[in-house]
């Protein structure tokens, strides 16, 4: 590739990047596998091992019935399930499925707070993962304007 | 760089509730740049992490649908005044920015 100024300034970012954040190694690696997967079981199955989740009326999921805008769709997930080790949000009908996953370390309360993109109607399943098992609850978000592309 | 991270931690007794809003276009790779008609290429964060003196308590995983300047919030216990809460981010593209605060 040609060495212009830029692909040197975009090396040396890189490089900074790396060395000013060295305790950034030591997270597990980004499950890439997962977020690139365009089918929700397969999504699931990459992350998990497995898509079989059980029902849980234990765990708090709230989202709009209505997205004003599909590019910002509040979403809050807590639960009482004990020895929560991850919480997982699945986007059913987006491109690519998993939205996000969170790992909760033991001494941080199972419960988080974002903002998703839909880019359709679709059902918003929380996952959360516990040394107990794999156990999920799902709610559909309507959305009129979708938030994913252009 | 110029701080792309907003923290607000509250400390009620031993519990911190934090609250975090970055700064980052979290281009899904779909987008077409209205000026060249070309699509703009996949540029989002892809961990988000936080420390409370050091130690992990929270290692966020975010895809594209995590909405453009993202916001993320959660809580965690054990925590007391004076305690150094940093947050760091990384992307797709190798950029990174973190902050520190103090708990009180």
């Amino acid at each position: 590739m040609k060495i212009t100024r830029r692909v040197v300034l975009k090396s040396s970012l890189v490089l900074l990047a790396l060395t000013s954040v060295p305790r950034l190694l030591m997270a597990a690696a980004w499950p890439q596998k997962t977020f690139s997967s365009s089918v929700a079981s397969e999504a699931l199955k990459a992350l998990l091992g497995t898509d079989a989740t059980t029902p849980s009326d234990e765990i708090d999921l709230k989202v709009p019935e209505i997205a004003e805008n599909g590019a910002v769709v509040p979403v809050s997930i807590k639960t009482s399930l004990e020895n929560v080790e991850s919480i997982s949000i699945v986007v059913k009908n987006n491109p690519r499925p998993m939205a996000a996953m969170f790992e909760i370390p033991p001494g941080t309360f199972p419960k988080i707070a974002t903002r998703l993109k839909m880019g359709e109607t679709s059902d918003v399943m929380a996952v959360i993962k516990t040394s107990n098992g794999i156990y999920s609850t799902s709610k559909e978000v309507k959305v009129t304007i979708g938030g994913c592309g252009g | 760089m110029a701080p792309t991270i907003k923290l607000s931690a509250k400390l009620k007794g031993s519990v911190a509730d934090i609250k975090s809003l970055m700064l980052h276009p979290m281009d899904t790779g779909s987008r077409i740049n209205p000026d060249t008609g070309n699509t703009v290429p996949a540029h989002h964060i892809t961990q988000l992490i936080f420390t409370n003196n050091g130690k992990q308590v929270m290692v966020a995983n975010f895809s594209t649908a995590i909405s453009k300047n993202p916001f993320f919030g959660f809580s965690f216990e054990g925590a007391k005044a004076g305690d150094i809460l940093k947050a760091s981010w990384v992307d797709n593209l190798g950029e990174a920015d973190e902050i520190e605060t103090q708990l009180a």
